[in-house]
Order: C-alpha cells, then structure tokens, then sequence
C-alpha cells in the first residue's frame, strides 16, 4: 500500500500534477469497463481524428468496450450525450473539446459514480469534484522540437544564399489569439531562434479552428510579407497546400502532411493521447484515482514528432532533434528559459497567469521559477499568454 | 401535334373523393408509413451497405432502449424534446388558424432565450432567486410578444407579407444573440453554461422537481390543454376560425380582423418566449443562436400534420421526435458510422410520404381503361 502511494506521488509529481482529489474508488473488473467517447467533430476533422484514433487503439488495447459519439457541439447536446453515456452503462466518460467542460462538470456534478475526463480544459483542479479530471500534453516541447528543424532549414537558406540572416523571417497561422495557441507558437520559434538566432516571426490568427480559405488566406499574406518559412495552428490543409503551391517549407501540426505537400513539408508534431487514454482506464480497472489534471510528455509518449521529410528538411536535422529531444527530457533544455527571451526588451522575473480559472480572467498564478517559465505544471492546460520579442502580430 | 388532336386518354384520373371511413384513411396512413420504411431500408441497402434492420433497431433503441437505467435516462429526454418541440407546435397554431403564416419562431423562442439569459446573469449574485426566475419568466415572454407582434402590426396596418417578415426576424434575432454571445464568452472558444459554476451555481435556474426534465414537461402538458380550451371553448377560438375560413365573413360578423391578428400574434410570440425560458433556464443553462435547434420550423410541420389540433400535435411531436433521436443515434454510433446526414435524408422520406398520403385521402386515383370520366373534378396528369 505505501510502495502504491509513493508510486501515485510520484507519478503525480512527474507529470506536473498540482493535485489528485479523487478518491480511491473500488477496481472495476475490465469486462465490465466502458468508455464512451464525446468528440465535437468526426474523423473528416484532423483534431478529431488524432482522439478518435487514440479511443480506439486504447480501448483496443486493454480490451475494454467502448462508445463513440461525434459531431457533438459545445452546448447541451454535450451534457444530453454524457447522460445518455451514463445510460448505456460507461464507467469512464471523455469528452474532446474545450467547449465541452461545463457541461462535462455538470453531468460530473449529477452522476458521482462515473469517471468524467476531458481533453484540454482548465477548471478540474478548481471545481474540486472527485470524478472530474482535466488532460493535456507538454506539446510545446514538441512544437520546439519542429522550430529547431525549422531553425535549421533556415540556417540552410541563409548558407546557400537563398535569404541572409536578417530576411529569415517566419510565418505562422494561428486559429484564436488562445494561451493554447500563444504557447504553440511561442515555443516553435524559440525552437527555431535557439538555432538560428537571427529568426523573427509574423503571427497572423484567423478567428476559426478550421476554415480552409482563410487559412490559405493567411498563409499567402505572410508569404507575400517575406516570410521565408511557415507553420500554422490551426485545423484545415489551409495553410500546408498554400505553401506547396509557393515553394515555401512548411511545419506541420497534428499530422503529417507529406503526401499532399510532398515538397515543402519539414516534421509535423502532434499529441498521442493513446498514453492518457491508457491511463484512465488502467485507473478504473485498478480501483485508483485519476489525477485532477495530467500532462503528457515526451517520456510518456503523448507527444510526438512525425517522421522528417528529407527533400525539404535541411541536412542534419534527424540527428539535432534527436540531442535537443534528450536534452528537453534530461532538463537541461528549458522551452521557456527566462534567459531565452525578452518581453519589452526585459527579462521576465515575474508572471501571473490565469491558472485557475474561475470564468473571471484575472491571472492569480505566479508562474515564474528557478528561470524557467513553468507551462502546463499548475495545471493540464497551457496558460503562456505572453507576447515576446521578435514575434510580431499582424493586424486584421 | 397531330397526336394531341386525337382524342386521348390519360394514364391517370385523379379525382376529389367522399370523405372516407376512419379506418380507410388509418390504413392509408399506415400504408405510406410502410411504404417509407420499405424505401429508407432499400436506399440504406443501397447506398450505405449497411444492414436496414440494425438501422431499424438503433432507432428504435433511441427511444426506448433495453436497459432499464438507459430506458429512464433516453426516456425523459425524449418527452422533454417532445415537450419544447410541443411548446412552440402550439404557439404557431392559433395563428395558422387564421391563415397567418407565423414562420418566425425560431426567433421568437431565441429572443425569449436572450431574455432569459440576460436576467440570469445581470442579477445573479443581487437578487434572490425568485425573483430572477420571475424577472426571466416576464421577460421572455415580453420579448417573444414583442417579436411576434411586430410582423402582425406591419400585417394587420400595411398588408405586409407575414411569411417574409417573420422569416426576416428570425435572422435579427440570431444575429442579435450572436452579439451579446461574442460579449458574454468573453475571450474562451465558446460561452459554456450560464451559471454553471460557484459561487453562483444553479442561480436563475428553474427548479427541478423530480428529474431534471419534468417542470418543461409539466408546462408543455398544461399548455396543450389550455390551448385545446382556447381554440374551441373559447370566443377567441372561434374568432380564429372564422378568419381563417374568409376574412370578409369575419368583418361582416363584426370581427375587428387586424386586432385578431395582432392579439393572436401577441399569444404566439408569448408561447415561444415561455419556450425560450423554459430552453435557456429549464434545461439547457446555456445560448447561442443554434439553441433553438430548427425546432422553431419544425414546429410548422407538426401543426400542419396534427391539422393545427393540440392533441394530434403530441403525436407528431412524439413521431418526429423519435426520429430525430434514432437519427442522432445512427449518426452517431460506432458501429454503424455514418454521418447525420443521411439518416437526416431518412427522416425527410418519411416526412415526405406522411405528408403525401394525405393527397391519397383526399382524391382517389384511377389508371386507364378503369371506367373514365368519373363525376366530380378530372384532373390530367
């Protein structure tokens, strides 16, 4: 018993864990296990079709049943779904979308007995409910990974005379001005300055997480501002096909996007959430609690780098992944190194973020230590929301 | 051309009929009943692959599912999207009586929503809860009259085209809750429950007695009966109906027309308002333009098939309810896996020849050769 509590201690302590409320709850015999799946669109969704897959290739695994339920919206049909799930008798209940989570507390709040775990939300920690548990991943430790092959690409164009240093200048699609997607990009291009320090970067967001046209819209200003290399955030083939069609590199996001863009795609990085999925289950099986919050790493495989495309990757780059990858996993790299980066020409000492969000927007947190900024450790969900230097937001 | 000269007899004679023994027009019914099935299983064969009969079942499991925990769970949620569907069925129903073409509810139940929403959270945390939940209940129903009558005044003063104009206000309404939706999510993706969370948790909520379903259906059940009492007890009622049939013989009777319709519109927009408390404060706990859901149109198919009788309406509802959830279960299970849209398709065929069998009660239909040239109305098809 105390070699299994020291063991959930420090698995919560590993993973960034601010708390584990839930009770200890008696096993449940794996046949009797279900879990049902909520996701907010189908597999015709890149975002929906990585959870998707996941729910399947877990439940699969651990031979456990399992229901699926798509094209669920962020509204009372999300809550009518859950119920519904509870009905047909699942024990585990996950739902894929931000939007999900009130009503994902609310069901939570109503069925006690039923395991309620919801990808990227924010408030598992502060609703104090012991069945309600928020996941995410580390994934800005992927996106540095894809900046430093994006740094190294553009070291490459700066060696062959294509661009000088001070023209290397990247693009970036991003959906909502979100501390999800603030951190996304923050940390692919402190990836790519950490090797090519001359890199500046133009952010354009198109106010939508999938709308092809405006993506490709995006994808071309910033192509027809200078920039000489471009990732996006954002979930339709937008961006990617705008810049096969340019000749412009491309770092992708949630897939690989090699077989339409054979030409200009560099490295996509994605979550796996086939570990959290794992996870939630072995929980239930086992009797033990599921953690308030999880944050997957690159340890625990939830986050992923595809495979390199060598034609439009620069020389090298395999092998410069794979040192950074051991040095982010060994510490000795930090993606938000205080000493990294500058907000107003100044280092920051100091930061509040919105970490418990009480729905009233105001940061409580202080999110600064030992140098470093420390993203997804207080909870799941990222929360850098800081403009930095050499990143510039385009107006609408 | 030489053929049109000749004398020439059409394939089919389609001519008014008598009016028909209830059993013949049930058999009617059930035979286009039938007759859809038949078709939505061969085009799910044909289409989709897939095995009908497992469509057949999941649909049925929608609504009434095996299990008995799964059966009070799908069970209550199915009268309570009966009961709203229900709600806004009767509110388009006097006016339909009169001829008045009220395709506006969509709005009208929003702009109820908006009300609602806008006390629950301006009072949350400075008023007592009764007080919130009168304060909704008045607004929405304010709001929907308001939304209702606008058209019926411009109708009854200028002759406007009512169909056009309340299909118009339904596009203000939605843009109108976008509005206040963008305002109120603040910078999140979307605006999630109102009040959902401490320390103003459940505030402006409607009560729950027994589940959590139950109040929307009590109201949706006293409303149906106060509606019958209405359109044939009452003065009102009759009123509607005389205008209905001709508005010169109303006038002549001494019916101020223009005041019936504004009156009637007023009642209307009042019923989807209560409907948007009830959605917003009783159920949902949540806004956005979609909330509504089309039932607001869908509405206007039941009242037309319930041939604008509230009792009949709880059939349709019910029947289209319960298609509307095996559609939702098709789309999305697992194991059938295939998109709402075609169950959607599905739903549509069976609408459709509901719908058609309705012509079949109303004329009879004679191939060739079958003794032509019958008395009463010869039609050529």
């Amino acid at each position: 018993m105390k070699k299994l509590v020291a063991l959930l201690l420090t698995l919560a302590l590993c993973l960034g864990c601010s708390a584990a409320f839930a009770l200890e709850g008696q096993p449940v015999a794996q046949e009797n296990v279900k879990v049902g799946f909520i996701f907010l669109h189908d597999e015709n969704s890149t975002y929906d079709l990585n959870f998707i897959n996941a729910a399947k290739e877990a439940c699969e695994a651990l031979g456990v049943a399992y229901v699926l339920k798509t094209n669920i919206p962020e509204g009372a049909e999300c809550y009518e779904t859950a119920v519904k799930l509870v009905g047909e008798g699942c024990n585990i209940i996950f739902a894929d979308s931000f939007g999900h989570e009130d009503f994902m507390i609310e069901a939570a709040r109503n069925y006690p007995e039923v395991e309620f775990c919801h990808a990227t939300g924010t408030r598992a920690h502060t609703t104090g409910l012991a069945n309600y548990h928020n996941a995410f991943a580390s994934i800005y430790e992927g996106r540095f990974l894809a900046g430093v092959a994006a740094g190294l690409k553009l070291n490459k164009m700066i060696e062959d005379g294509t661009i000088t240093a001070e023209t290397a200048k990247i693009g970036y699609v991003g959906a909502f001005p979100y501390a999800e997607v603030k951190s996304g990009y923050t940390s692919f291009f402190l990836g790519a300055r950490s090797v090519c320090p001359s890199a500046t970067m133009e952010v354009t967001f198109t106010n939508s997480w999938y709308d092809e046209a405006m993506e490709k819209e995006g994808a071309n200003a910033l192509i027809s501002n200078g920039c000489v290399l471009i990732s996006q955030h954002a979930d339709s083939m937008g961006a990617p096909s705008a810049c096969e069609d340019a000749g412009i590199p491309n770092v992708s996001y949630n897939g690989s996007t090699v077989e339409a863009c054979p030409y200009t795609f560099i490295v996509s990085s994605r979550i796996n959430w086939v570990p959290y999925m794992k996870h939630m289950i072995e929980c239930v099986i086992n009797g033990q609690a599921i953690e308030a919050d999880w944050t997957g790493t690159i340890e625990t495989g939830s986050v992923e780098l595809s495979e390199i495309n060598e034609i439009a990757a620069a020389p090298g780059t395999v092998e410069k992944i794979e040192e950074v990858k051991a040095a982010l996993i060994a510490g000795t790299v930090k993606v938000f190194d205080t000493a990294a980066f500058t907000v107003n020409g100044e280092t920051l000492t100091s930061y509040l973020a919105d970490v418990d969000d009480m729905l009233d927007f105001v940061p409580e947190t202080e999110v600064i230590t030992d140098g470093f900024f420390a993203e997804s450790f207080f909870r799941s969900a990222p929360y850098f929301d800081i403009n930095i230097d050499g990143i510039t937001i385009l107006g609408n | 051309m030489k053929t049109s000269e000749r004398k020439h007899e059409p394939l089919l004679h389609i001519a008014a009929r008598e009016p028909l023994p209830w059993h013949w027009n049930l058999l009617i019914r059930a035979a286009g009943i039938l007759a859809a099935l038949l078709l939505c299983a061969l085009l799910t064969w044909v289409i989709t692959e897939k095995n009908p009969i497992e469509f057949a079942v999941t649909v049925w499991h929608a609504s009434f599912p095996a299990n008995p925990a799964q059966f009070r769970i799908s069970f209550w949620s199915m009268l309570h999207d009966l009961a709203i569907l229900l709600m806004l069925s009767l509110a388009v129903t006097p006016a339909f009586r009169m001829r008045f073409w009220n395709i506006g509810a969509e709005g009208q139940t929003l702009v109820g929503c908006l009300l609602t929403a806008i006390c629950m959270r301006s009072m949350a945390g400075n008023a007592p809860n009764w007080l919130i939940i009168l304060c909704s209940t008045l607004g929405a129903i304010a709001a929907g009259a308001v939304w209702g009558v606008i058209p019926a005044v411009f109708k009854a003063r200028f002759g406007t085209n009512e169909t056009l104009f309340t299909l118009m206000m339904n596009y203000i309404a939605a843009r109108l809750v976008a509005y206040f939706w963008v305002i109120w999510k603040g910078p999140r993706s979307a605006l999630g429950m109102i009040n959902g969370s401490e320390p103003v948790y459940q505030v402006g909520w409607l009560p729950q007695i027994g589940n959590e379903y139950l109040l929307n259906i009590l109201i949706a059940a006293v409303c149906a009966l106060l509606m019958c009492v209405y359109l044939y007890q009452s003065k009102h009622g009759f009123e509607l109906s005389v205008v209905g049939e001709s508005q010169k013989t109303a006038s002549y009777l001494g019916i101020r027309v223009g005041w019936v319709t504004v009156r009637t519109m007023l009642l209307s927009g009042a019923i989807c308002g209560l409907t948007g408390l009830m959605i917003t404060a009783g159920h949902d706990h949540t806004i956005d333009e979609g909330i509504v859901r089309g039932r607001g149109f869908t509405a206007v198919m039941v009242s037309w098939l319930a041939k604008f009788n509230p009792l009949y309406m709880i059939l349709a509802s019910f029947l289209i309810v319960f298609l509307q959830h095996g559609a939702k279960d098709i789309a999305s299970s697992n194991t059938i896996n295939i998109n709402e849209s075609f169950s959607e398709i599905l739903i549509g065929i069976i609408l459709f020849s509901i719908i058609g069998t309705e012509f079949f009660i109303r004329y009879r239909v004679r191939f060739r050769h079958h003794g032509a040239a019958q008395k009463g109305g010869l039609t050529h098809v």
